[in-house]
């Protein structure tokens, strides 16, 4: 428990993923700029992260290292990441179509979303229990969401505001990304695992 | 002649004109996560540069076999495949670097520049001109890496070429308390942001 609990601390705020880690930097910039597409992201990429951490995990210990086949872990994960998105994609289209019209737009932007792929691998890596892996999982997609939803509420108010003109654009986003990075920065050192 | 110029603008296009990285804003996450430090950057972007020619050279033979609709995941496994190659070689050569870059030498597979350029160029030009347009996108993000891991050292560590000491190239002395916040996370934002300006501002200033 106490584990667990600290993992799902960690990764939403002392290790961010966007904001201390790098990872998903593209969509963070791509999708922040209106508040609605940044709440679908969020919610797509919890859904996927999480689905792709536990095959990924299965995968992982019952085929690949039970073979000793790992040096084939990239090409695995990547490939059952996007045949899981599609899948995600087909499957919310036939059975929940309000989820879809919400979600399917985002869906095929996660295949290149390297926040994704960073924690099934991590999961891997650090040698997480099943159950640690899918808290994992959870708890970065959380963080992922929380920069991402704070970012696009800054914007969302930069949009009024006057802007020099060279800083104009992604320049000005990258500062403001670097200042909310400063206020997370108050969290470091606070919880380790 | 004229033949000999297309792969010249193949070549010189990504490098400043259509920067992956300061125009297009392609593969940020290996730009902001590994550049504390000059000798990790500059390794990164090799690597990246590495797998995109590999992957620019393969696609582009392959373009009249792969077909149309499942064109994506070839792309992926293609690219996945030099990455594996590039990170097993990394672990035989240079178990440092290697070290240091950690997970962000897998994710290479997910850097949206190569499967953008693979996309957009190589799936549809004979493989001379798209290998030099992917050592040309190489080059130009790996000027981008260079660039910012040069700030990020010379500011956040006070050295250039560290961190290996026998290596780093003290600059100011004993007396120079390095900027911390240049070496932590947010210092890769703003720095980048900085940099951003002053690159609008230089291609302002010369019509680029």
């Amino acid at each position: 428990m106490e584990t667990l609990l600290s993992i799902i601390f960690i990764y939403i705020f002392v290790d961010n993923f966007v904001l201390h880690r790098f990872f998903g930097i593209c969509p963070f910039l791509g999708v922040s700029r209106k508040m609605e597409t940044a709440v679908g992201m969020s919610m797509a990429v919890i859904f996927v992260m999480t689905m792709a951490t536990m095959v990924t995990w299965l995968l992982n210990s019952f085929v690949l290292v039970r073979y000793g086949l790992e040096y084939l872990q990239i090409v695995t994960f990547i490939l059952v990441i996007a045949s899981l998105v599609q899948l995600v994609e087909t499957v919310l289209r036939k059975i929940s179509p309000t989820l879809y019209q919400g979600l399917g737009i985002f869906l095929p932007l996660i295949t290149t979303n390297c926040a994704v792929f960073a924690v099934t691998l991590l999961a891997v890596r650090m040698e997480f229990s099943f159950v640690e892996a899918i808290v994992f999982a959870v708890a970065a997609s959380v963080g992922f969401s929380l920069a991402l939803v704070i970012m696009a509420g800054i914007r969302e108010r930069m949009e009024m505001a006057k802007i020099p003109d060279v800083l104009e654009g992604s320049a000005v986003t990258l500062i403001t990304a670097g200042i909310l990075s400063i206020a997370f920065l108050g969290f470091q050192g606070m919880l380790s695992l | 002649m004229e033949q000999k110029n297309i792969y010249i603008q193949d070549l010189t296009r990504g490098i400043l004109k259509e920067n992956p990285v300061f125009v297009a804003l392609l593969g940020m996450c290996p730009v902001l996560g590994v550049t504390g430090f000059l000798f990790y950057g500059f390794g990164m972007g090799v690597a990246t540069t590495l797998v995109m020619i590999g992957g620019a050279l393969l696609v582009s033979t392959l373009r009249n076999y792969i077909p149309q609709q499942i064109r994506i995941p070839c792309f992926i496994v293609i690219i996945a495949t030099f990455v594996t190659l590039v990170d097993m070689s990394l672990l035989a050569y240079q178990p440092a670097l290697h070290e240091a870059l950690g997970v962000f030498v897998p994710l290479i597979v997910c850097n949206c520049l190569i499967l953008g350029r693979l996309e957009a160029f190589s799936s549809k030009r004979p493989v001379l001109r798209s290998v030099s347009d992917g050592v040309g996108a190489g080059l130009g993000f790996t000027l981008a890496l260079v660039l910012l891991a040069l700030v990020r050292e010379v500011f956040g560590q006070g050295t250039i070429l560290g961190p290996d000491p026998e290596s780093a190239i003290v600059l100011f002395g004993a007396n120079y308390e390095p900027i911390g916040v240049f070496a932590q996370p947010a210092g890769a934002f703003i720095a980048l942001g900085l940099l951003l300006a002053g690159v609008n501002l230089f291609m302002k200033r010369f019509n680029i």
